[in-house]
């Protein structure tokens, strides 16, 4: 890795203006030196805000939780205001990484991680050091994982530039709460909806027609923007809430899919239900469709199967991910069975 | 609003190990390299240095961290802990020191004292209520040897004597 310069900044505006004249932002830094080590990131300035203490704390108020972008994945995992009124969120922090590195973590660095795909994630400093083609890494290169049969791609989203999913655990759970993200930028501030935040390789090409490097682009924070902290609205059903987390190992591991699922019942009938997949798509999945479906309907395995099977009709598979279908649809089934409290 | 002062080479002052120290360095280096390299404490081992393995846990401010995913300039006016500095002065180790060599809780050694490290914190969090616990917050820690049932004795053991 090339050294960079550093310096710390005190509060938010300090970074925010040090972004906008090229300074990368480092928080805990558990994905930002590995892209700096892989060449993903390429830095000469480093602006640290590990250190702006207003960000890390985690309250509850009229309006929900709020949450600082610096509250670490433990952190948030342990708060018994999360356990207690989110537990999907606290789950899903908790299946993140692992117990040391989700102690250096940060809310905000983890939805921003990249994909994991092993293509993209080559150590190649230099722009022409790819042993493969990669167009997030390469624009116009080409995409060398679409036809690779690697399991971990997208269902949901993707096109021919790239096929690559959005691995964050909390990402999703934050999704089905119906989170809002709050920004702060060299303009001011703005609100952006967690279900809005990730765009897909078909939102991105739909927001950016003009840009040759659009396979770069996963969010809608702009340059030298920066998270200030997450909204998370408390109501009966995020209190009934469960992440599923399926994977090859049984901690410490990437999900193959996830599913998030949060859950109002009335009298054995579903009053409110709201989930999201992870791992399926370049962003939280949420399965508006199927959820809109499943309103009034009784609370049985065989009206979420429904829904559900509907609801994963609509996936695209690639050649060696196809089982992920059922297995997404399963996931689902069983975050909201454990929501409702049911056994599974 | 000031403009920030960027620059190439910092220093860092750390409590490492109960001593007050304090390095220049430039600015890129993690809390690994800085340990290792520079303060010649080689007991935290460079295993993977991406955040796979754990073999680089120590103790920043009493919590356990990846000290390759750490940038060392972060660390500056933190309390360091190392595998070095677990042992009392009188050469007495640590009780989870103690608890590995009791339950024969490695082999080759290399994941050793980042288990060990990673152990401290997991009995101090109290996260060692079940064999299962233990095995789902030391899972940041690979043993290629495979030594896991003994691993997860060893905590077990240290957690018993630490709740006295």
């Amino acid at each position: 890795m090339r050294n960079f310069a550093y310096a710390r900044a005190a509060n938010a505006e300090q970074a925010v203006a040090a972004a906008a004249r090229g300074a990368a932002i480092i928080a805990g830094g558990t994905e930002f030196l590995n892209w700096m080590r892989l060449g993903i990131a390429d830095a000469d300035k480093v602006v640290d805000i590990s250190g702006i203490d207003q960000l890390r704390d985690i309250a509850l108020d009229a309006n929900g939780i709020r949450i600082g972008a610096l509250a670490t994945l433990n952190q948030i995992g342990e708060s018994e205001i999360v356990r207690t009124s989110a537990p999907v969120l606290a789950e899903a922090c908790l299946k993140a990484a692992s117990a040391q590195l989700r102690n250096r973590a940060t809310i905000g660095g983890n939805i921003l991680q990249k994909t994991r795909c092993p293509y993209f994630r080559a150590e190649a400093p230099g722009a022409n050091a790819m042993p493969w083609p990669c167009n997030k890494r390469v624009a116009g290169s080409g995409c060398a994982a679409k036809d690779s049969r690697y399991p971990r791609l997208a269902l949901f989203g993707w096109n021919d530039a790239c096929v690559a999913t959005q691995p964050s655990d909390p990402a999703v759970a934050l999704a089905a709460l119906d989170a809002m993200i709050e920004v702060v930028g060299p303009d001011g501030r703005r609100s952006i909806s967690m279900t809005e935040f990730h765009l897909s390789q078909q939102d991105a090409a739909k927001a950016h027609p003009d840009r040759k490097d659009v396979a770069a682009i996963e969010s809608r924070l702009r340059p030298s923007e920066l998270i200030e902290s997450f909204r998370v609205p408390v109501d009966a059903a995020s209190r009934c809430s469960a992440y599923i987390k399926v994977r090859e190992r049984e901690s410490y591991e990437y999900a193959m899919v996830s599913a998030a699922g949060a859950l109002e019942l009335n009298g054995g009938r579903i009053r409110t239900v709201r989930m999201a997949l992870g791992s399926v798509a370049q962003k939280p999945w949420r399965l508006t469709q199927a959820e809109a479906a499943l309103r009034g309907q009784p609370f049985e395995a065989s009206a979420l199967d429904r829904a559900l099977g509907a609801a994963l009709s609509a996936a695209r598979p690639l050649p060696g991910n196809e089982f992920k279908v059922q297995l997404a649809r399963n996931a689902a089934r069983q975050a909201l069975l454990i929501a409702g409290g049911a056994n599974g | 609003m000031s403009t920030l002062n960027f620059a190439d080479s910092v220093t860092t002052r750390l409590q490492l190990n109960g001593k007050s120290t304090s390095v220049d360095h430039e600015a890129r280096v993690s809390l690994l390299d800085l340990l290792r390299e520079r303060l010649q404490l080689t007991g935290t081992k460079k295993g993977c240095n991406e955040g796979a393995c754990g073999a680089c846990t120590v103790l920043v401010d009493g919590q356990r961290v990846n000290a390759c995913m750490t940038l060392a300039a972060s660390c500056d006016g933190r309390d360091v802990r190392t595998i070095e500095g677990l042992a009392g002065s009188d050469g007495v180790l640590h009780a989870v020191q103690q608890a590995f060599i009791d339950e024969d809780a490695f082999q080759c050694g290399y994941c050793t004292p980042g288990q060990i490290v990673s152990a401290v914190a997991c009995v101090q969090e109290g996260h060692t209520r079940s064999a299962a616990e233990i095995a789902e917050w030391m899972s940041g820690n690979l043993c290629r040897c495979a030594a896991y049932p003994q691993i997860v004795a060893a905590v077990q053991q240290a957690a018993k004597r630490a709740k006295g």
